[in-house]
């Protein structure tokens, strides 16, 4: 398959690249080495520029006013977008549009306007409540968030989610409820806004990260509108599903970003740094991490280009996206491991980028769909859809 | 770990804050009657906690007599759940912490 670059994508690259060498880590000296956010005024002024450049709201479809880019192009600006120290879970601090929930797309009409387009516009921000304490990998059977029937207009919602991000700011947000049996029919997709009575931020979840956080919710006897069902009764998971396979490419190209940055800065190291009277880049034992750090990239690239273009194609990739997830996640903790011990002590100190990445990237390996859960979407497709 | 921030209190004095290490953290400051800043020692700070600390000992814009630390090196995510919490409790920050833009902070209701 040729993964080469056409004329459009090349200059979409060299932009972006521009973009973070001369905006965002120049930003980054004066930022704690945690943060994941700019003032108010600074992002501003790069949202103006990325806007200038066409270039945001990467993922609103066209007819929404996004620009129109498709998978393979996305994976390339994904990678170029994370290489600097926030890089992996602010890519460019959002600078080209937030994290949009894309099911929303599959709203009423009534719908979009009360909910979609205020999103759009920046106006409200919305979270993404599937997984619970009962698991987040399968939640087609894991979901016990219950939802009754309260005469013809109304539903009752309880329960707890689990890992949900930033349901502590937003406006509203999709809950994911039992309405019906065991399994995926049985899931439904709830749009919920944050001052019901009976909807409960409970806590703060910390974790490795110390930027983004996760929370958890506590749903207690709360009244949702019949018209708040996103698509139909039992199509929660169906709608869940089918996002989450498009979106995990770019996550995983995100893996790839901070992979190529960390091992461009181990090289670089290795040529500078003397030890006993000869450069790093000398012994073979710093050698051989350069390479592995060299081939675990270029395989990791190939696969996540591969899905990318499979999606672009109309063919099936949920087994690709599931393999570009996992190698890119892995490869990447592997790479950004040997670049820091190719820096030694000045690799885990917080004045260089190595530590933050070593902690976000390990999450990396567990966050949407663990590498194990990976390998069984990946043996599924092997074996038969016998296996469970 | 608690929601709440639940170390001991201890005297504001020179003698105490030199007892405090230099780690990253959360703090807070108060008095007998109420916390009046919750505070953090990201990695900018020089000496962490104690670096923060000492620094209010030349800045007499709020009158406190005590102080807690947490060491934690998820301190962004524990200073703003603190903040939420007492935002929660109290239905408004401390006194002191004027820094902070209600409008962009989290709405927490721990119960």
């Amino acid at each position: 398959m040729d993964f080469t670059l056409n004329e459009e994508q090349t200059m979409i690259v060299d932009m972006i690249r521009k973009f973070v060498q001369q905006e965002i880590i120049p930003l980054e000296v004066n930022l704690d080495p945690d943060a994941d956010e700019l003032d108010t005024d600074t992002l501003s002024r790069l949202v103006d520029k990325t806007k200038k450049m066409g270039l945001y709201g990467l993922d609103t479809p066209s007819e929404y006013g996004g620009p129109d880019i498709d998978m393979v192009t996305r994976v390339l600006i994904a990678i170029e977008c994370s290489q600097h120290r926030a890089g992996l879970y602010s890519p460019c601090y959002y600078a080209f549009g937030g994290a949009r929930q894309a099911q929303l797309f599959e709203a009423t009409d009534v719908q979009k306007e009360k909910y979609l387009y205020p999103m759009l516009r920046g106006e409200k921000r919305v979270f993404f409540a599937l997984s619970e304490p009962s698991g987040g990998s399968d939640p087609a059977r894991s979901i016990q968030t219950r939802a009754t029937r309260d005469g013809n207009d109304h539903w009752v919602l309880n329960g707890t989610k689990l890992w949900i991000s930033g349901a502590d700011r937003a406006d509203y947000g999709l809950v994911f409820a039992r309405t019906g049996g065991a399994g995926r029919a049985g899931v439904t997709a709830f749009i919920v806004e944050t001052d019901w009575p009976g909807f409960n931020v409970s806590r703060v979840v910390h974790t490795l990260r110390s930027a983004k956080y996760a929370t958890e919710i506590h749903i207690d006897n709360l009244r949702v509108p019949h018209e708040n069902i996103l698509g139909e009764e039992g199509g929660g998971f169906a709608i869940a599903n089918d996002r989450l396979a498009r979106q995990r490419v770019p996550y995983a190209a995100e893996c790839l970003g901070v992979a190529i940055k960390a091992h461009q800065m181990a090289v670089e190291y290795s040529k500078i740094r003397e030890t006993f009277g000869a450069p790093l880049s000398s012994r073979q034992g710093i050698q051989w991490m350069l390479v592995e750090n060299e081939i675990d990239i270029r395989s990791a690239k190939l696969l996540v280009l591969d899905a990318a273009a499979k999606c672009d194609n109309g063919q099936p990739f949920r087994t690709e996206s599931a393999i570009a997830k996992l190698v890119c996640a892995e490869n990447g903790f592997k790479v950004v491991d040997r670049s820091m011990q190719i820096h030694g002590g000045l690799g885990v100190a917080k004045d260089l980028p190595f530590e933050r990445w070593f902690r976000e990237m390990r999450i990396r390996r567990v966050g949407e769909g663990p590498s194990e859960v990976q390998k069984h979407v990946i043996a599924r497709d092997i074996i038969g859809s016998g296996l469970r | 770990m608690p929601i709440r921030l639940e170390k001991p209190w201890i005297d504001f004095s020179s003698a105490n804050l030199g007892g405090i290490a230099c780690h990253l953290g959360v703090y807070q400051l108060g008095t007998e009657e109420e916390i009046v800043y919750i505070g953090v020692a990201d990695a900018r700070s020089r000496f962490g906690l104690k670096g923060e600390l000492e620094s209010w000992s030349n800045d007499f814009s709020l009158k406190f007599d005590r102080f807690r630390i947490e060491i934690n090196m998820a301190y962004r995510t524990r200073h703003l759940e603190l903040l939420q919490v007492f935002y929660s409790d109290y239905g408004r920050l401390p006194v002191g912490n004027l820094d902070v833009d209600v409008s962009s902070l989290g709405q927490l209701r721990p119960g």
